[in-house]
């Protein structure tokens, strides 16, 4: 378990580094320069290239790299060229929207999908089955983003049971979490689509294992087989698609933040390629691409949980 | 055949007409703003009702397919075109330092969500058509190279490509010979997912202004349009939905539809 | 009488089986068939197992067996159709609803499988595996059925210092975990035990161990066995009764020594012929050296524990040497593992030693790597499984031609017709098979269509890879006279990789037994298996289930005719 879970951070980290390479250089040959654009166009050569000193513009790029990630590893993003703040501090406001929006809808996308696939399994080729079947393909072809509209039409507008958008900050947690709501729902179900034929077929797979009828013939009933034997191998493949919808998730989260003007990390990610703030734009994809990481060291590590042969072996 | 593969084939070639129709003939001009003609309900003159500056949402449905169609299919075609050589190879050479390569590109392509890299591409060069292309086909490239590579690992293990070896053929003529056309169910599935994949991805990036730029018409625009007219007029923001619910549907009838007809464990065997 | 057995079962066999008193048979089929959307499984098959014997059901694949087992049990599937009556103590099965099949499942009959390696709970211990049995019952408390459970997995031969219940199936060898399965199926000592091939995916020793430990456990538990198999070698041994079965019908029945002794049906006739079927070998001079293997050393990467930690390396072929004669039939026998099959691929060129050298006719297999296209058109191979060497979307007629690659100017139009014709014919199909797709074949003639391609250039030597394992006794026997034919018509030398002793035996003139990447004994067939010399070979000839002649008669402990 222990060189598994050193294996698997050794990749991380690598990950990681290449990961910030990628977008340092991406964001590096970028057309522009942030100090003219920060002074306008009227800016005196001279102003312009104090700016640049000042921000460290005239160092070389792999000084400029080194600073960049040093500064990250030790929670400092930079500054912004726009607002001359610490993107570290922009970043942490934002973050409290986009990432509770995120973990919530995952958490309803869990609690739909899999109870779903599982009732969608035991009753395989009846009518329950081909219900959820026909749902499942109805989620996962609608955009959520108008998912969301038609929500805040049906919601907000005709019934007036939710606000149409805004957030009014954690001081008051209930109606936070009510404005988060019709995001969420929004997010989650197209995932929950996915989730929940991912659960079906991964458990219906499971159902014509040998040890399904090794346990039926100790006497379990289908429905003992299913939930003892049945459920914790068909969750191994599930993991990984609750891991890879994290990503989707924090993607999705982006537009849905569009549709409800919700102040999170979206908002800001596009307010700053208007302004051509690019060390917030590549500091905040770094976050999300970390988050991914992360996210799926964990999904690996819940699967050597879960599956005893990965733990043993390698 | 199934009702939902005939279903499934209806739509898909229902908006691949339109699309290819509103070349030649759609029926309102997309150009032609009319404000005083603004946010009408469907009407006999107007089928699927006028926008915001009186434009006919049927005309701009039909020529925003194009957009949504054209741009997925490039984007699944990219991802096709790279992913599966790749695949192919990394999976001749399992362990040689091209597989390690490819598998290790594609842990990190995967670790950008496609609107991130879509982000990332619009901050260097701008927003464009062009862009989403380049973004969904990037994030299409290990998606079809690590199928590729699976399916293509498992049949290095049966014993006809032993034959094959010992009739003196080599790792690329094997691949071409034996191995792709095997495969070539398994791309044409996983092919219609992707496509309908990258519609709802093009549309994503429209709406927040990262796809295709006015005046191409896009759905995904269509419905940032519509955002605020919501609840003037419900149309504006239905139809484009509508839309592209509907060829995604499709697709993915389509798709599914033709894994269970062409998938050789389903079909009686007469051995 | 007629059988004899590798081991000395307790109370096994003998000419007839005592003569029990049983006034209520534990398993009574009266007229039961089965069918699946019209077709026919089963047709008004009868049975009848008494307490504390065992009854064999045997016959080929698709006769039917396996699913009269699954009906004994009432774990049929849903779709199925079907007719007449199961009696288990009285109690019709095939009425009884499901709640109550369930409560008898496990408790009154109890159930072991072919597959060890799929058919325990990946990720759960064994020892709550065996338990599971005893809770889903409610038979005892908790600390009873783990008392319990912990004592039946002794029973069954897991030593609790080496394989405790708290192992998980995967560290655990194939014998080992057909013995957890067998300790679930009899820890609530039900009165009927069914085996469904239980030793069919176990090496030949290990087989014989587990076959030791079922016959056990119905002396000592008097509970009943059915037995089912196709190898009537391993029931002939342990079964009191055997049932013949094809196409869904049970063909002939009665005790183990009659229907030995009288085979009263030509179907069982036929399987016992093909059974100890000797391939009409014809004799021959052996010439030069033609394959030559020199201290050949194959090794395998295995995957680092971590990725600092140093690779670690498997070796699978220990610096093996031998030569094969022009004209010669060399046999290559070990159990799973032993490293055979890498030794024989190591000769085909498709993969490199690590020390060591082939070569044919004075010349090596790879140089620089590569093999020699020359030197390779002389070797060809045919592999064991009939469905999965074919590429599924080519026609025969481009299977068969596919070596005509390794010739530097191939025939062409007709010549290459004319190629594929003959070979089709060589084998005993029909030049007109070349059009039609590989999926239209049985397996039988599958494994011709193999050879016809391993024969189309004309090839010196062949390796037959467990050629004729998957295969049913009767078409093995059909397959084992081609190949003995075309070794006398073209002078074939081969080398013919198998674990089965008895086809080795019939169909080689010198034998080599390799056991763990050595070769631990070779020499002429008959000396080899008439009297080893090294104990793993003689562990394996006692192993081995044996079938002797009809004709012979005898006593029961005169031993069985070697094999």
């Amino acid at each position: 378990m222990l060189g598994y879970a050193l294996k698997r951070l050794t990749s991380l980290a690598v990950s990681l580094l290449v990961a910030s390479l990628v977008i340092f250089l991406v964001v590096e040959v970028a057309p522009g320069d942030p100090a003219s654009y920060m002074l306008g166009m009227n800016a005196q050569p001279d102003t312009v290239a104090a700016l640049r000193t000042e921000l460290g513009l005239d160092l070389p790029k792999w000084q400029r790299y080194l600073a960049w990630l040093g500064g990250m590893l030790t929670g400092d993003f930079g500054t912004s060229y726009t607002y001359r703040t610490p993107v570290a501090e922009m970043v942490a406001e934002r973050i409290t929207v986009s990432l509770p929006l995120a973990l919530y809808a995952l958490g309803l996308s869990t609690l739909i999908a899999l109870p779903a696939g599982i009732y969608a399994a035991a009753r395989r080729g009846k009518a329950g089955d081909a219900g959820v079947i026909g749902a499942t393909q109805l989620g996962i072809a609608i955009p959520n983003f108008w998912f969301a509209m038609l929500l805040v039409l049906l919601f907000a507008l005709k019934l007036r049971w939710f606000s149409a958008g805004g957030f009014p900050g954690w001081e008051q947690p209930l109606l936070a979490l009510k404005s988060l709501t019709l995001p969420a729902v929004a997010l989650a179900l197209p995932q929950a689509a996915i989730l929940a034929r991912v659960m079906r077929s991964s458990l219906i797979d499971i159902l014509s294992e040998d040890f399904i009828r090794t346990a039926r013939a100790k006497g379990l009933s289908r429905r003992q087989a299913l939930w003892r034997h049945g459920l914790r191998n068909a969750l191994i493949p599930v993991l990984t698609i609750l891991g890879l919808q994290f990503s989707f998730l924090l993607a999705g989260a982006i537009i849905i933040e569009q549709v409800f003007f919700l102040p999170g990390l979206g908002r800001l990610i596009f307010q700053s390629i208007t302004q051509r703030d690019l060390i917030v734009v590549e500091s905040v994809v770094m976050l999300l691409v970390f988050a991914v990481i992360a996210v799926n060291f964990l999904t690996d590590m819940a699967y050597a949980i879960a599956d005893p042969r990965l733990r043993h072996a390698r | 055949m199934k009702p939902t593969l005939i279903l499934g084939a209806l739509l898909t070639l229902t908006f691949t007409l339109a699309a290819l129709l509103s070349f030649l003939w759609t029926p309102g001009d997309v150009e032609a703003v009319n404000i005083a003609a603004r946010l009408q309900p469907p009407s006999v003159a107007h089928w699927l009702g006028t926008d915001h500056l009186g434009r006919d949402m049927l005309s701009m449905v039909m020529t925003g397919a194009r957009t949504s169609l054209a741009v997925a299919l490039v984007a699944v075609g990219l991802g096709m075109g790279l992913g599966v050589p790749l695949g192919l190879a990394a999976a001749a050479r399992q362990g040689g330092w091209l597989d390690e390569l490819v598998m290790r590109a594609n842990d990190l392509i995967f670790a950008f969500p496609s609107l991130v890299i879509a982000i990332l591409i619009t901050a260097i060069f701008g927003p464009g058509a062009l862009n989403a292309i380049l973004a969904i086909g990037i994030f299409n490239i290990p998606v079809f190279a690590r199928l590729t590579r699976g399916a293509a690992l498992s049949f290095w293990r049966r014993e006809f490509i032993l034959a094959a070896r010992v009739a003196g053929k080599g790792a690329p003529r094997i691949s071409l010979e034996h191995i792709l056309p095997n495969l070539a169910n398994l791309l044409i599935v996983q092919g219609t997912i992707q496509f309908s994949l990258g519609i709802l991805a093009e549309a994503g990036l429209s709406y927040v202004g990262l796809g295709a730029q006015p005046p191409v018409p896009s759905w995904g625009r269509m419905l940032a349009d519509a955002q605020t007219m919501v609840s003037l007029a419900p149309h504006v923001a239905i139809v484009p939905g509508l839309a592209i619910l509907l060829t995604v549907l499709g697709l993915n009838l389509l798709g599914d539809g033709l894994r269970d007809a062409l998938d050789p464990r389903l079909r009686p065997s007469r051995a | 009488m007629s059988v004899s057995s590798g081991q000395k079962y307790p109370g096994g066999p003998g000419a007839e089986p005592p003569v029990r008193q049983v006034s209520q048979a534990l398993l009574q089929v009266e007229g039961l068939s089965l069918a699946f959307g019209g077709t026919a499984i089963l047709r008004d098959v009868s049975l009848s197992l008494p307490q504390g014997e065992i009854l064999a059901l045997t016959g080929e694949s698709g006769s039917g067996k396996s699913m009269t087992a699954l009906a004994a049990i009432g774990l049929l599937p849903e779709r199925a159709e079907t007719s007449g009556r199961l009696l288990l103590s009285g109690r019709d099965l095939m009425t009884l609803p499901e709640r109550d099949l369930c409560a008898l499942r496990g408790r009154e009959v109890g159930m072991v499988f072919q597959e060890p390696m799929t058919a325990l709970n990946p990720v759960q211990r064994i020892g709550d595996q065996v338990m599971e049995t005893i809770l889903i019952h409610k038979a005892m408390s908790r600390d009873a059925a783990r008392a319990r459970a912990a004592e039946v997995m002794a029973r069954v031969g897991l030593d609790p210092e080496r394989i405790p219940p708290t192992r998980y199936p995967h560290e655990l060898s194939g014998g080992q975990r057909q013995r957890v399965g067998i300790a679930m199926a009899i820890a609530l000592r039900p009165k009927l035990l069914i085996a469904d091939e239980p030793t069919t995916a176990l090496d030949v020793t290990t087989q014989a161990q587990i076959l030791d430990l079922l016959t056990g456990l119905v002396r000592d538990e008097g509970m009943g066995l059915l037995m089912i198999t196709h190898d009537i070698a391993v029931v002939a041994g342990m079964a009191d009764r055997i049932a013949v079965m094809n196409a869904g019908r049970i063909v002939e029945q009665g005790p183990t020594a009659q229907v030995l002794a009288e085979q009263r049906h030509p179907y069982t006739r036929q399987l016992f012929e093909a059974s100890r079927h000797q391939a009409p070998l014809a004799p021959v001079t052996p010439g030069e050296t033609q394959l030559s293997v020199q201290q050949a050393v194959r090794d395998y990467p295995l995957p680092r524990r971590h990725p600092l930690a140093p690779r670690r390396m498997f070796r699978a072929v220990k610096g093996v040497s031998f030569d094969i004669r022009r004209g010669e039939r060399v046999g290559l026998v070990g159990e799973s593992g032993c490293g055979k099959s890498t030794l024989s691929r190591a000769i085909l060129g498709l993969e490199p030693l690590q020390a060591g050298m082939i070569t044919l006719d004075g010349k090596p297999i790879l140089s620089h790597g590569r093999p020699d296209p020359e030197i390779r058109r002389r070797v060809q191979v045919v592999f064991q499984d009939p469905y999965g060497s074919f590429n599924p979307r080519h026609s025969v007629g481009r299977i068969i031609a596919e070596p005509f690659h390794l010739l530097p100017d191939p025939p062409k139009g007709a010549a290459r017709q004319a190629a594929i014709a003959g070979a089709l014919t060589a084998v005993g199909l029909k030049p007109e098979h070349a059009g039609a797709p590989i999926h239209a074949f049985s397996g039988g003639q599958r494994q011709r269509i193999a050879i016809a391609r391993a024969l189309i250039i004309e090839p010196e030597l062949v390796i037959f890879d467990e050629a004729v394992s998957a295969l049913d006794v009767r078409v093995r026997a059909q397959i084992l006279d081609l190949v003995a034919e075309l070794s006398r018509r073209r002078g074939l030398s081969y080398l013919f990789v198998s674990h089965d002793l008895s086809v080795v035996r019939s169909i080689t003139d010198r034998v080599l037994v390799m056991r763990e990447g050595e070769i631990v004994e070779r020499g002429d067939t008959s000396d080899v298996f008439d009297n080893p010399r090294h104990w793993y070979t003689k562990t394996l000839m006692e192993a081995a289930p044996r079938l002797r002649a009809p004709e012979t008669g005898g006593e029961d402990d005169a031993g069985g005719e070697p094999l």
